[in-house]
């Protein structure tokens, strides 16, 4: 099972002292987050992507390039690329060049982005969302197997012999989840292609969650790419921790009551209950995420939303580390517990490439 | 058959909730006279008012405000019964209506009501709740039912009929309209597979 960090890459003032990071320090920060997400021992580091302040992620793969560089293991991913808005040769193209730099630590997660102005910004309509993700997809999957594509959509001037280049790295395309949160569409495109499906479930209740991936486990299976057991699923997760649980809720309550995306709604209390944040000690943390299993059944990845709300640099790498130390060994040692032997584990280049190279002998 | 009533009065006990009392019992005494069980449940929003601002911040609703969205939308028919603030139906009212998927009451019966303080504001249930309902496809009976301050301690005249023959009338047009449509929801099949008829004719290639 893989375990990681997904950022939004929000530029929000620490409500605790009013301090607001420039966009530079934010860059970097994100920067800091991901090489100590490989120093502990973690697997992914996922960045968003936004077209709009407060946050500066653009431009993914310029920045998972640079991180590519100065790290080893880390499998460098997207939480989401937009395939709506984005022109899919571009994404064909920009995460080729990454994967061959990153020597194939790469895949991707499409979303549709939640951002009504991007649409009209990048010269598209929103009310075609579901339509965009379907078509530009559908191309960006055979650009990736294609070596010579000739195309012809509603939402891009057609292709004659276009070849996009560089190829995929080993020929093996870089594997793709798709995030959703409340679009069955997505679900039902994830199990279409026998990719995998994430679900943002950090700020809804565990019953979406189960229904959902519910949903894509069943489609898998019917679109014939195995039994719904085997289908590739990964899961958010908002935590805050401290060695005395009270502490930690001391701490993260200023940043929790005036969040952005769910601030000055319901308490804490309300929050941790009715979602998956969950602010206390590590042990907390261990035990409400192993109950993950219990909505979803066994899964493939877990990412964790640590840095949002205005938290500051140096708090986000102390809780990356107690992740690091305390929460995830723990965690890699029970989810083994019980796993089914064919459960399988998260694609990656070098098991893509396998697969590959038995059914080409 | 389960007829639900949404009062949106504040004050406890609220001539909006009586409103919505008198209404419920004309119904289900009109369906009960036609040999039809009707269980009828109130929805006071006053309840829910902190719930539902909850679920504007945050896009989903609390365990409490999911039972009395699923309440309204499972409901065979529905009394929606709010008190007029400022020429309109009440904030409050709006917001829950709001938190309503736009297509789960469509064909649903509804019966509107509104109270205030004087008959100077009847219209906004013609120019305010009839055209909400409308919107959200739900079938909305000829009589819309307002109650001024002075209905409750007056009788009908020459002109025009009193509260109780109002609320007679409304309660047996919606009684009529839910006999007609008594099969709303055919229980058996699980989210999970109505989804998937729904996505049974999409392509992706």
């Amino acid at each position: 099972m893989q375990f990681g960090i997904f950022t939004i890459g929000d530029v929000t003032p620490d409500p605790t002292n009013g301090r607001t990071p420039s966009e530079h320090e934010r860059i970097k920060a994100m920067v800091a987050i991901a090489l100590k997400t490989e120093e502990v021992g973690l697997d992914v580091f996922a960045t968003g992507e936004h077209h709009n302040p407060p946050f500066v992620p653009s431009s993914p793969t310029t920045m998972l390039g640079y991180i590519a560089a100065r790290t080893k293991k880390l499998i460098l991913s997207t939480a989401t690329t937009l395939i709506t808005t984005n022109d899919p040769v571009k994404i064909a193209e920009d995460y080729a060049m990454l994967q061959h730099l990153a020597e194939g630590r790469v895949d991707l997660m499409m979303g549709r982005g939640n951002t009504g102005p991007v649409y009209p910004w990048f010269g598209q309509d929103i009310r075609q969302g579901i339509n965009l993700a379907k078509e530009n997809y559908s191309l960006l999957y055979r650009l990736w197997r294609e070596d010579v594509v000739n195309w012809e959509g509603k939402f891009r001037t057609p292709l004659q012999g276009f070849t996009s280049t560089p190829r995929p790295l080993d020929g093996v395309p870089p594997f793709v989840w798709h995030g959703s949160i409340r679009s069955p569409e997505i679900a039902e495109q994830a199990a279409f292609y026998g990719d995998g499906f994430f679900h943002n479930n950090i700020f809804w209740p565990a019953e979406h969650t189960r229904r959902m991936v519910q949903l894509y486990r069943r489609r898998y299976a019917y679109h014939g790419h195995g039994r719904p057991e085997e289908a590739i699923v990964g899961l958010g997760g908002q935590v805050f921790m401290r060695k005395n649980s009270q502490d930690a809720v001391r701490e993260f309550r200023p940043y929790f009551d005036n969040a952005p995306v769910y601030g000055h709604g319901p308490s804490l209390e309300e929050f941790t209950e009715q979602t998956p944040l969950t602010v206390g000690s590590p042990q907390q943390v261990i035990e409400r995420t192993l109950s993950f299993r219990e909505t979803v059944g066994d899964y493939q990845r877990q990412l964790f939303l640590m840095d949002h709300a205005g938290l500051p640099l140096k708090t986000v790498l102390e809780q990356i580390d107690i992740l690091g130390e305390e929460v995830v060994p723990v965690l890699r040692k029970e989810f083994a517990i019980g796993r089914p032997a064919d459960v399988p584990d998260a694609p990656t280049h070098e098991s893509l490439r396998a697969v590959r190279e038995v059914s080409a002998a | 058959m389960k007829l639900v009533a949404v009062s949106a009065g504040l004050s406890t006990p609220s001539s909006t909730r009586l409103l919505a009392d008198r209404l419920a019992e004309s119904a289900r005494g009109e369906l009960a006279a036609h040999d039809q069980e009707v269980e009828t449940e109130v929805i006071e929003l006053r309840e829910l008012a902190v719930a539902v601002a909850n679920n504007l911040v945050t896009g989903f609703p609390s365990p409490q405000l999911a039972t009395a969205i699923d309440a309204v939308t499972g409901a065979h028919g529905l009394i929606a019964v709010t008190p007029v603030f400022t020429a309109s139906y009440s904030g409050l009212f709006k917001s829950f209506f709001d938190l309503i998927d736009p297509d789960a009451l469509t064909g649903k019966p509804v019966l509107v009501a509104a109270t205030g303080g004087t008959a100077r504001h009847s219209l906004v249930l013609e120019h305010a709740l009839r055209p909400l309902f409308a919107y959200l496809h739900a079938a909305v009976v000829p009589t819309a039912v307002y109650a001024a301050s002075e209905d409750w301690g007056s009788g009908g005249d020459e002109y025009t009929e009193g509260l109780p023959a109002r609320i007679r009338r409304a309660g047996g047009e919606l009684a009529a309209l839910m006999a007609v449509r008594a099969v709303a929801q055919e229980p058996g099949e699980d989210d999970i597979t109505a989804l998937e008829r729904q996505l049974s004719d999409l392509r992706f290639d």
